[in-house]
Parts: structure tokens; C-alpha cells; sequence
């Protein structure tokens, strides 16, 4: 095996240059997006992380022999290694430039949407965690399926980890290559590759382990890095937030009356920033964006896979906990530095807005806010690092979601479903490596597809499947003694189909990205989650209450001794030692 | 492990009185934050000049602010509260049960 990954990782060495050798040579001069001139400090840095995750793959390979190690690393995480990993599958690049380009727009809004991200987590620590970690092995689908009927329940678990999976690597596709078009000044096509080859080495050689350890490192280095900005911009401030809110209206106040607006109108557009706007207007929406962020989290496929690679009950339990306690740490990051970015970055229009004017916004798009702040407070160098971090954050979630989508292929459809168990370790691990090189071929392709749309509503879409369809069934299957099979393989599917439906007709999607003239949209909210959730617990409950099957009987009479084991762990599967 | 095992353990009385009380203690802690979660989303939606209000009379930082970071700090010390509680008391009762259901 080792020769294999020696040559391949000089295939991406040839790769990687090449793709920078073309780009140099084609010159900034491409994209209907703001191409910039090519930034060898941002390369050079993401290149080193690329060598050093590459030789961490190198090691894990070794390490790497049966479908437990590929899958859950043998279940030899701890705790704290698996909490810090979780926050890297978490807080994706659109949670760090998205959150903080919508503080520098428009301030408080942004709170609300990280408290959403945030809160998620305690639930499924009081609640999932350390029945996930008792019951599971590999997927989800093992701890849904515990006690029913394997091929409908798989199939339908399979299919809600495949869609969550596709909305959400369709987000972070397209947001690599439009990042990488203004940070490294490389074509979008590139980036899209180069996110897909790489990600392909980690997740075929690596697995599970070097998986863990890329999602560590680049949950370090983003941390350490909005530590850092968030600290510089304090720092102006001698440490006092009032001083730099103040600031932040009196900056935004200024931007509003240079924009042409009377100075009362500007006076109130600047003290905006200090309260909730238009972000949230009607309470359905605003419970439904709720529901969808909270039980969401609980229902992401990448999420709940990493339950499976701590040994114990105890350490998973501590993995939530300082999964949460990081990413909270995070979003306050991202909140100081949404206001940092308004102090340093509106006063020079010059270096940091398209032409100069503020009308026109910050070059490269309002996603970019916390980058340009890296520059203003801490240079070039500085910049170059987070845009390498931006990068490498992409590149670890989209190896965490292919794992999953490469489990729930594998060891789901294929093993369980299509072979009834009867396959060996060897098998299924050639079955999820020949999946994995589909799904990162699907990525790149998914990636080119939607290079034009406008994939804002994808995140929100992948929780609210989520939360709609995964999150119910194993809800329900854990905790409630008479679900049975077609209770929730009905439940869930009511869920999936209606999130989806619902959001196509939704204003992001209908109008948005479809172009139908406003107000055309038969959905009027933002997500269908309070709808979508709702009605597949109900299905569930209905469904299941009306199966009098033999089957039915068999399922409820197995709920005792799955409750045992959910609860004490006693009987569950260990970690794989060798 | 078997299903002997389970019904062993099922049949202690403290296992099932130790569930209850464990997922009592769950189930509370998830109504707070989904309390401290919703009632700021309801403000949000229902009452904006509330959370727009200054902190003090003449300054800039709205009532909003502390609020917002301190859904994010309940919500981190809950989560702590909880798993230190399950990982000691809850952790050794289980397995004194265990221990003692499957003498």
C-alpha cells in the first residue's frame, strides 16, 4: 500500500503544481467575480498544509486495515481530540466568513444566527451522545436500525445521509472555488479540483483517522487565528466592547450619510447595528430557523458519525462538551470580528471596497470581511494565513461529509442492505474506498454545476433535512417503545420530501436562485422546519400506533433490552484494538 | 454481552429507578436551553426595541448584547453541569447497579 500513497502523493505534488504554474501563467484577468492578482504568501501557507495533513494521511494508512479503522479510527479518539475535531466538522468557511460578513452588514443580526448554530449542541449532549455512542457502530442508520427491519430502515437513513451530504457539499464546493477566485487569485475550476483530489487522498488512504487529525489541526489554527484578530481588534479599543461599538456606529453612520442618506437616516441606520433588523421579521419564520438549527445539528450524518470514534460513553459525552465549548468560544470571535472589520475596514474604501466605493461593497463580495480585516490587522503574512485556513476549513468538512456519504453507502446499502451482513471487513472497505472516489468525482462535478447559482439556501437546507428527517427517526427509534419500522421509515420520508418540496417553493430557492418575480413563491418562510419536523413526528406517531404487524410486535418487544443497552452501554460495540 | 445480561440488569430495581432520575435530569436540562433559546428567538421576532435598548442611559451596547453572549455561556456551562454530573454520579451508580445485577 505504502508505494501507492508515495506516488499518489507526488500525482497531487504534480498536481498542485501544475494548477499554480497554469494559473500563474494565465494571470489574473478571468472570472466574472473579482479574480485577484495571485497571493504566493496564501498559497505557500496552504501548501505547507497540505504537506503536513498529507504526511499525517501517510501515517494513518498504516494504521489504517480493517472498516472499523477506516470508519471510526478503531474508536481510539479521546474525548477532548474528538470535541476539538467536531468543532473543525462544524465550523465550516460559512460560518466564519458568512457570520462574520453578516456582523459587518448588519451587527447584532449575526448573534442571532451563531446562538442558533450553538444551541444544537447541549441537546444532543442531554440527550443523543451517549446513546448514539452505546447503540452505534458505524452510522447512524446502525443506531435507528437497532431493533427493526434492516433494508427499509437503512435504505431510507442511506438516503437522508446522501441528501443532507450532497446540500451540503454543494455549499462548500461552490464556496471554495468562489473563495479561492479572491484569496489565492486561482481559477474556479482549479479550486474545485484541488478540494476534490485532496480531500480524496485524506478520506481513501487515511479514513477515519486522518480525517480526525486534519478537522484537529484546522480547528486549531482557525481558532488560534480568530483568537488572534479578535484580540488586535480589542486591542485598538484598550479592551472596552463599548468603545468599539460606539465606534462601529459612528463608522456605520458615517458609510450610511457618504452613501447619500440625510443625516437622520443615517443616525438610525448606524444605531441599527447595536439591535436585531430585518434578518428575522415573522415568528414562523423565526421558530422555523430555530427548530432548523437546533435539531438540525442532531441529525447531520458528519456529525453523528464522530460519536462512533471515542471508546466510551464518558469520553463522548466529553466530546460534546468541549465541542460546544469551542464553537461558542468561536462565534463570539466571529461576532468581535464582524465589528472590527466595520472600524477597520469602512474608513479606507480605498484598499478594501470594489473601485474605491463604499456603494459597491467590500472587493471580493460581504463574505470577505474577515479576511480583509486579517490584512488590516496584521498584514500580509497575516492575511495569507487565514485565507489558507479559509481553505483548509473546506477542505476538512468535505472530507468529513464523503466519509459519511462513503459509510452510509457501504456499509448501509451495500453490506447491510444489498448483502444481508454477509460481507467481510476486506470487502466493505474496497466497497467504501470505491465510493469514496465517486463521491469526490460527484463533488467536483456538483462544484462546476452550481458554479453561477446562488447556493445561499443550501446550509439552511442541509439542516433543515436534517432535522426533518434523520433527527425524528432516531429520535423516536431510541427513545419511544413503540415505533416500529414503518413508523419511521414513513415519518422520515414525510420529513424529507416535505423539507425539500417546501424549500424549492420557498423565496430563497423560488426567487433567489430561480429567478420568479418576487413574491411569487407559494412558501413564505424561510425554511419549512417547524412544518417539516412536526409533521414527521406526527407520522411517526400515527404510522407506528397503527402497525399492528407481526413484525410491529417483534420490534416493541426488542425495545427493553435496546434500552438497557442505550442506557448502560453494556453489550456495545468496542473500540477495534489491534 | 447478552440478552441474559440485559434482563439481569432490567430487573434490578435502582436500574430502573436510576434511568428515570437520569433522564429526568436530561430532559429538564434540554426545557432550559430550549427556554433560554426560544425566548430570545421570541424576542427577536415579537419585542426588537427591547433587545435594542441601550444598557445605560447615553451609551451604545444594547440590552441585546449581553443577552446574546450569555444564551452562548448558559448554554456552554449547562452542557458542563451535565457532563460532570453524568460522567461522576451518574457514571459510578451505573456501574454499582451493573455490578451488583449481574453478580
Amino acid at each position: 500500500m505504502n508505494p501507492t500513497i508515495t506516488s499518489l502523493i507526488a500525482v497531487a505534488a504534480i498536481i498542485l503544481i501544475g494548477v499554480f504554474g497554469t494559473a500563474f501563467g494565465a494571470g489574473p484577468d478571468l472570472g466574472q467575480t473579482t479574480q485577484q492578482t495571485t497571493n504566493w504568501v496564501a498559497i505557500s501557507m496552504f501548501a505547507g498544509f497540505v504537506i503536513i495533513t498529507l504526511g499525517i494521511t501517510k501515517w494513518a494508512a498504516a494504521r489504517t486495515r480493517s472498516v472499523a479503522d477506516f470508519y471510526t479510527a478503531g474508536g481510539g479518539i479521546t474525548g477532548f481530540q474528538n470535541g476539538l475535531a467536531i468543532a473543525g466538522d462544524y465550523m465550516s468557511a460559512a460560518s466564519f466568513l458568512g457570520i462574520s460578513g453578516l456582523v459587518f452588514a448588519n451587527g447584532f443580526d449575526g448573534l442571532i444566527f451563531s446562538i442558533g448554530w450553538l444551541v444544537g449542541w447541549p441537546v444532543i449532549t442531554f440527550l443523543m451522545a451517549e446513546r448514539l455512542r452505546n447503540l452505534g457502530k458505524f452510522t447512524f442508520a446502525d443506531v435507528a436500525s437497532y431493533r427493526f427491519s434492516q433494508t427499509p430502515l437503512r435504505s431510507f437513513a442511506a438516503t437522508g445521509t446522501l441528501v443532507v451530504v450532497a446540500f451540503y457539499m454543494i455549499a462548500q464546493m461552490v464556496g471554495a472555488g468562489q473563495l479561492i477566485k479572491v484569496l489565492f487569485g486561482l481559477e474556479y475550476i482549479y479550486a474545485v479540483v484541488l478540494v476534490g483530489v485532496i480531500m480524496m487522498m485524506y478520506v481513501l488512504f487515511g479514513g477515519m483517522t486522518a480525517t480526525t487529525w486534519v478537522q484537529i489541526i484546522k480547528a486549531v489554527l482557525l481558532l488560534g487565528g480568530a483568537t488572534f484578530m479578535a484580540v488586535m481588534v480589542l486591542l485598538q479599543f484598550g479592551f472596552n466592547p463599548e468603545a468599539l461599538f460606539a465606534k462601529a456606529v459612528e463608522v456605520k453612520t458615517g458609510m450610511a450619510i457618504a452613501t447619500g442618506k440625510t443625516a437622520a437616516e443615517a443616525a438610525t441606520a448606524g444605531a441599527s447595528i447595536m439591535g436585531p433588523g430585518g434578518l428575522i421579521n415573522d415568528p414562523i419564520s423565526a421558530i422555523s430557523v430555530g427548530m432548523a438549527l437546533m435539531f438540525g445539528t442532531a441529525g447531520l450524518p458528519h456529525i453523528l458519525m464522530r460519536f462512533f470514534t471515542v471508546p466510551t460513553a464518558k469520553e463522548a459525552r466529553k466530546s460534546v462538551a468541549w465541542a460546544t465549548t469551542w464553537i461558542g468560544y468561536f462565534y463570539i470571535l466571529t461576532f468581535i470580528i464582524g465589528f472590527g472589520a466595520i472600524v477597520n475596514l469602512i474608513p479606507n474604501p480605498t484598499q478594501y471596497f470594489v473601485a474605491g466605493d463604499l456603494a459597491k461593497g467590500l472587493n471580493g463580495g460581504g463574505n470577505m470581511a474577515a479576511v480583509h480585516l486579517a490584512n488590516a490587522v496584521g498584514g500580509n503574512v497575516f492575511l495569507g494565513f487565514i485565507s489558507a485556513v479559509a481553505f483548509a476549513t473546506i477542505l476538512a468538512v468535505v472530507a468529513g461529509l464523503t466519509l459519511s456519504g462513503a459509510s452510509a453507502v457501504s456499509h448501509d446499502l451495500y453490506a447491510s442492505v444489498w448483502r444481508h451482513g454477509n460481507v467481510d471487513s476486506d470487502t466493505e472497505l474496497r466497497v467504501s474506498k470505491i465510493t469514496t472516489v465517486i463521491l469526490g468525482i460527484v463533488a467536483v462535478l456538483l462544484g462546476i454545476l452550481f458554479e453561477k447559482q446562488n447556493v445561499a439556501f443550501m446550509v439552511m437546507l442541509a439542516f433543515t433535512v436534517a432535522a426533518s428527517a434523520n433527527f425524528p427517526v432516531l429520535f423516536m427509534s431510541v427513545l419511544w417503545k413503540n415505533c416500529t419500522t414503518r413508523g419511521a421509515v414513513a415519518g422520515g420520508i414525510v420529513g424529507l420530501v416535505m423539507s425539500v418540496s417546501l424549500t424549492v417553493v420557498s423565496p430563497a430557492v423560488w426567487e433567489a436562485t430561480l429567478g420568479n418575480p418576487k413574491g411569487s413563491a407559494l412558501f413564505q418562510y424561510s425554511t419549512p422546519a417547524v412544518f417539516s419536523i412536526t409533521a414527521a413526528f406526527f407520522v411517526i406517531w400515527l404510522v407506528s400506533i397503527l402497525d399492528r404487524s407481526p413484525q410491529a410486535k417483534k420490534e416493541r418487544a426488542l425495545y427493553p433490552d435496546q434500552m438497557t443497552r442505550s442506557e448502560t452501554g453494556v453489550g456495545a460495540s468496542q473500540a477495534s484494538s489491534h | 454481552m447478552s440478552i441474559e445480561t440485559w434482563g439481569q440488569i432490567r430487573a434490578n430495581p435502582k436500574f430502573q429507578k436510576f434511568v428515570q432520575k437520569r433522564n429526568r435530569y436530561s430532559i429538564v436540562m434540554s426545557i432550559l436551553v430550549i427556554i433560554a433559546y426560544f425566548g430570545f428567538i421570541l424576542l427577536v421576532a415579537f419585542n426588537k426595541p427591547f433587545l435594542a435598548q441601550k444598557l445605560v442611559p447615553g451609551g451604545v451596547t444594547s440590552l441585546g448584547i449581553p443577552i446574546g453572549v450569555g444564551v452562548i455561556l448558559f448554554t456552554i456551562i449547562l452542557t458542563w453541569i451535565y457532563v460532570r454530573r453524568a460522567n461522576t454520579e451518574f457514571d459510578s451508580e451505573a456501574a454499582a447497579i451493573l455490578e451488583e445485577s449481574t453478580k
